[in-house]
């Protein structure tokens, strides 16, 4: 295999605060290929966010190792786009405004900036509504804003927290749809973080399950399912054997944390 | 939400209310108290030592408009109040965003800050005349200690309460600290620092008036006290009124001006 573009070695993060110590990660190992899409599943609280966190460079690990291309990450840069489960979406700039407003922060000319923002505007469907306030849009256009903002700047790979865990089923699947088209056009390192199992087969080419805490990657189950990804598949029974897989991985962690351990027998 | 029929959505938990009906509401309020006023005085069941009536009041504040006392008086009155606010708020703001964006400075400040607004403002009249006299310099000190401190503790909240995602945004644009606070804290807190302007204003107002009814020689509130001792209470009433609607009428223009600067807050 070609050196990952992300590769986490032994990776591990205890909080300390005032309420105490917390060991949130330990022992992590996870490679991410070029252009691959990870999707990362795990029971409440294992530690989801914290791993992406280190990835974005907004979080130090307390140990082990984390590379982009081979570079250690010493702290949040323009080569990873992070799209964050609160759409954080600036409710003083326009929609446009908000994707313009990265590519500015990552160096382009404003003439540059405007058109590039308007292409993303496009990609993500949402021509007609540059010039809306985020006030104005529902969730799902915010969503879409905020992918639109992170791809814009072309970073080399995508963080994404539940980035559509506020979101209705209905909206969820059509940005799913979209994701899928996008990645599938464009091709992007892709590290995304969901709790819906369903989600993470339907979008990824492996799904990482991690353990309860303290977090560390459980099983990791290719996805082979054919693209472009279609709604369809999901009846498949290729899809819902895989689907059953990744649930009994996850299942035997949350009633673990939930006390059901003999349950399990 | 429930659908509310009619005008019992004006009375329901988040229901809507149309401009026209809020101000039809509020003018009725001011109507129906000035009518209890006038039939109370009309009535003859109050002596007008204790209570003026409305018209006695109104006459009052003609002659002092025609001599062009309450001209000068507002005129005085409210140069205090806006230079006193704008040196509290101007030495308030770079302070309260300093202590709510770094945990450091806010240790350093904050319980400073806490511990002399507990002080109650009236103590330091004394003081403040001591070290400054009776004149301006000592309204705008009495102005400053009522509002700089609380002002300085409401910024902090605001910033605070900046989304720490927001700043987290900034930080993966990797933009350098000082453009994370210009370009994204100060323009995201700014709706609710208005907000906290606005409030500390109309504390401001009652510690003008405190300090010019102690000690001054011009003013609203020292033509107050003059008129305790000739007991023209229909002047008190008067001037009572002349603060209220000053007040209400800052206010107001301040809410519109926030209207109009963060109309992008409001869903169309
Ligand atoms: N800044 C912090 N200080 C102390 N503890 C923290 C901090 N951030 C996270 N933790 C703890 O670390 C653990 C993992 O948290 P994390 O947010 O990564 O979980 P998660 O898998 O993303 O959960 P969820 O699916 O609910 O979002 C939790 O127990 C959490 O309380
Ligand atoms: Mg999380």
């Amino acid at each position: 295999m070609a050196e990952p573009k992300l590769s986490v070695r032994n990776l591990g993060k205890t909080f300390i605060s005032d309420r105490g110590t917390t060991v949130a990660l330990e022992g992590v190992d996870l490679d991410i290929g070029d252009n691959e899409f990870v999707g990362l599943v795990g029971t409440s609280g294992c530690g989801k966010s914290t791993l992406l966190s280190i990835a974005a460079g907004l979080e130090t690990q307390s140990e082990g190792e984390i590379r982009i291309d081979g570079a250690d990450i010493t702290g949040p840069g323009l080569d990873r786009g992070v799209v964050f489960q609160s759409y954080t979406l600036l409710p003083w700039l326009t929609a446009e405004q908000n994707v313009e407003f990265a590519l500015r922060a990552s160096g382009r000319s404003s003439a540059e900036a405007a058109s590039i923002a308007r292409d993303h505007m496009r990609l993500v469907g949402l021509t007609g509504f540059e010039k809306a306030y985020p006030a104005e849009l529902s969730g799902g256009m915010k969503q879409r804003v905020a992918i639109a903002r992170a791809l814009s700047y072309r970073p080399k790979m995508l963080l994404m927290d539940e980035p559509f865990g506020a979101l209705d089923a209905l909206t969820r699947h059509h940005m799913q749809e979209l994701l899928t088209g996008i990645w599938e056009q464009h091709r992007l390192t892709v590290l995304f973080i969901t709790h819906d199992v369903e989600e993470a087969v339907y979008l990824s080419d492996r799904v990482a399950v991690m353990t309860n805490r303290p977090g560390r990657i459980k099983k990791i189950v290719p996805i082979d399912l054919p693209r472009p990804r279609r709604y369809t598949m999901a009846a498949s029974p290729e899809f819902q054997a895989l689907h059953r897989e990744v649930m009994d991985a996850i299942r035997s962690e949350s009633l673990a944390a939930a006390g059901f351990a003999e349950a399990l027998e | 939400m429930r659908k509310q029929k009619g005008l019992a959505r004006l009375f329901a938990l988040g229901g809507r209310i149309r401009a026209v009906e809020f101000l039809g509401i509020a003018v009725a309020v001011f109507a129906v108290l000035g009518l209890l006023w006038f039939a109370t005085t009309a009535a003859g069941l109050v002596r007008p030592l204790f209570l003026p009536s409305p018209g006695q009041v109104l006459s009052r504040l003609g002659e002092l408009w025609a001599s062009g006392q309450l001209l000068a008086d507002m005129g005085i009155s409210i140069y205090r109040i806006t230079l006193g606010f704008l040196i509290s708020t101007v030495i308030a703001l770079p302070i309260g965003i300093l202590i709510g964006s770094y945990r450091g400075w806010e240790a350093a400040i904050e319980p400073f800050v806490d511990f002399i607004r507990y002080m109650p403002v009236v103590a330091f009249v004394p003081l403040t005349i001591l070290w400054t006299g009776t004149g301006d310099a000592q309204k705008f000190l009495i102005i400053f200690i009522g509002t700089f401190f609380q002002q300085v503790l409401l910024v902090m909240d605001n910033v605070k309460s900046v989304p720490r995602d927001f700043i987290n945004l900034g930080r993966t644009l990797e933009m350098p600290e000082w453009r994370i606070l210009k370009g994204i804290v100060l323009p995201s807190a700014l709706p609710a620092i208005w907000d906290s302007l606005r409030i500390s204003l109309g504390w401001a107002w009652t510690w003008l008036v405190v300090a010019e009814l102690v000690a001054a020689t011009s003013g609203l509130g020292y033509r107050i006290t003059t008129a305790q001792r000739f007991f023209q209470t229909d002047l008190i009433f008067g001037y009572l009124l002349i603060l209220g609607i000053l007040g209400l009428a800052t206010d107001q223009a301040m809410k519109y001006l926030g209207r109009r600067l963060f109309r992008y807050l409001e869903v169309r």
